[in-house]
């Protein structure tokens, strides 16, 4: 009898003990973000979609080397001596043209190893995480600026150049192995001469 | 009996009938919200905010919507008449009873003179659709929902009517409408309303034991072992689905607005303003009853989201071996108390 007493008054004591707590958080602060509306800052160094600034790629291919997950597809071709592709924003001189950079999301395992190696500090992350898409090919982000015809006109002037340069070294080599020939020869004359004076010299 | 077909004028019927289906429906629709809304306050969440505007409030509506476009299963195996009917039987039975009961001094569905009694009596129904609806399912979880709703509706039918009786004691009626009438005015301690809890210590008491049994009578939680989500899935509603479930949703509400209503008939003085005479009048006697309701309504809702569930042999030790001899006992001493002064 008395337990039950002892019993039913500790009962009441936590029932009404647990509906101060409720009340409490009743009438506290709710945490909830209404999401779409308001979103919540993403920390520094949060890691999400990668974007390149791609006026100052340098081409150099260091990124995509470093991802583990082979993710990042970069194709370069070297512009050619009569234009001037300028100096990206800090300060490197830009070689190449950049004919394919693209980034395929859908692999991305957003391990910042990218990020780091670049001279440029071009790829980053920006704070961005809405982007699902209904098709995965949708999620390969290209970033390369150049139009296809350009693509192919650079390609083109490359190739042209690439042959006019290698026809010029097969004309240098060509001119020098003529002079070397030449030089031999002259030198052998020489040499026979000489020989011919202490022949001489000799009788 | 034909003279009584003969007296009874249909659209006065439909009147009645209709009135207290309102009153249901609506605060069926701002209730299921309204514990969404708590649930999430007590949690320190917001709720249901999107549909309608302001703070979800058409999420119900919403809810309604969905659930009527549903698919509405029925188990291969399943007993049909019994599985479609239970819902529907379950929702008659709590709302026949809510002819009993008087919203305001000028309307009560029926001035039967044995109104609690024919309301105990016609709520014991409520046992036999949810067996019904466990039994039907074929289904082992809905099964053993429904054997743990008998037994526990059964159990604590008996504590909540030995409490009631104790108000009938103390009243002399068992017309619900004659119980309010004997509260009106404010002569205890010359400014507390005349309500029954007030008049006597071990009507408190007995307000505390009807207050437990409702609970668990309704399945409130920590009493809501026959449709315990996480051991029995849904319960004895584990096979509905669609506007069958709804049933099922829409008569525990209406149950647990119909049991609020009864306490608040019983022990707070039905439609009796607080304050005598002023705000008085039916409107305001409307007012007030559904006012009392509610809050005891919410109180229930805060006891679920702050309490755990009772294990079964919990839930039977504490019906069988407290709150019956306590009330009974209770019952004995509200009598002498009666005889004494
Ligand atoms: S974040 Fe990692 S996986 Fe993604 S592109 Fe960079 S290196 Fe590759
Ligand atoms: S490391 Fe930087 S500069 Fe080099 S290719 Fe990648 S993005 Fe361009």
């Amino acid at each position: 009898m008395l337990n039950a007493v002892k019993q039913s008054w500790l009962t009441f004591r936590s029932i009404f003990t647990g509906m101060g707590v409720t009340i409490r958080h009743f009438f506290g602060k709710s945490v909830t973000l209404q999401y779409p509306d308001e979103k919540m800052e993403l920390p520094k160094g949060a890691r999400s979609r990668l974007f390149v600034n791609i006026d100052d790629c340098i081409g150099c291919n260091l990124c995509a080397r470093a991802c583990p997950v082979n993710c990042i597809d970069i194709e370069t071709v070297a512009a050619t001596q009569d234009v001037d592709l300028g100096k990206t924003s800090t300060g490197n001189p830009k070689r190449f043209w950049l004919t394919l950079f693209d980034i395929d999301m859908a692999k991305c395992m957003y391990c910042d190893l990218c990020v780091h190696p670049c001279p440029t500090n071009c790829i980053y992350m920006v704070p961005e995480y809405e982007y699902s898409e209904y098709d995965r090919i949708n999620l390969v982000y290209h970033f390369s600026n150049l139009e296809p015809e350009m693509v192919a006109e650079v390609k083109v002037k490359a190739e042209l150049e690439a042959e006019q340069k290698k026809r010029d070294r097969e004309e240098m080599m060509r001119k020098k192995a003529e002079e070397k020939a030449k030089k031999e020869l002259e030198e052998k004359k020489k040499a026979a001469e000489e020989s011919k004076k202490e022949d001489k010299e000799e009788e | 009996m034909s003279q009584i077909l003969l007296n009874i004028n249909p659209i006065a019927i439909l009147v009645h009938a209709a009135i207290p289906l309102t009153i249901i429906l609506v605060y069926a629709l701002v209730a299921i919200w309204g514990e969404r809304k708590i649930a999430g306050f007590i949690q320190d969440r917001l709720g249901p905010m999107r549909v309608g505007g302001w703070h979800g409030w058409a999420q119900s509506i919403a809810d309604l919507l969905k659930l009527i476009q549903k698919e509405d299963i029925i188990p291969t195996d399943a007993s049909r008449f019994l599985f479609k009917f239970a819902p529907f039987m379950m929702f008659a039975a709590s709302y026949a009873a809510f002819a009993v009961i008087p919203f305001s001094s000028a309307y009560i569905g029926s001035m039967v003179n044995i109104g609690v009694f024919y309301l105990l009596a016609v709520t014991s129904v409520l046992t036999l659709s949810v067996i019904m609806a466990g039994w039907a399912s074929n289904n082992k979880w809905s099964l053993l929902g429904g054997m743990r709703s008998a037994a526990q509706m059964v159990s604590y039918e008996v504590p909540t009517i030995a409490s009631v009786l104790t108000v009938v004691l103390v009243a002399g009626s068992l017309n619900l409408m004659t119980v309010t009438e004997l509260q009106a005015g404010n002569d205890i301690l010359g400014f507390l309303p005349n309500w029954l809890i007030f008049q006597n210590p071990f009507l408190i008491v007995a307000f505390i034991i009807f207050f437990i049994s409702i609970l668990a009578e309704s399945h409130r939680v920590p009493f809501d072992l026959p449709e315990s989500e996480s051991e029995l899935v849904g319960g004895y509603q584990t096979e509905y689905s669609g506007m069958r479930w709804a049933m099922f949703m829409l008569a525990e509400y209406a149950d647990m607005l119909l049991l609020s209503l009864l306490g608040a008939t019983l022990f707070f003085g039905g439609w009796n303003s607080p304050f005598g005479d002023f705000m008085g009048g039916p409107l305001w006697g409307f007012f007030w009853f559904m006012l009392k309701g509610l809050l005891l309504v919410i109180v229930m809702m805060w006891i679920r989201w702050t309490l755990p569930r009772y294990r079964v042999d919990q839930l039977m030790h504490i019906c069988w071996s407290i709150l019956i001899p306590l009330s009974f006992i209770n019952l004995v001493l509200t009598a002498l108390w009666e005889v004494i002064f």
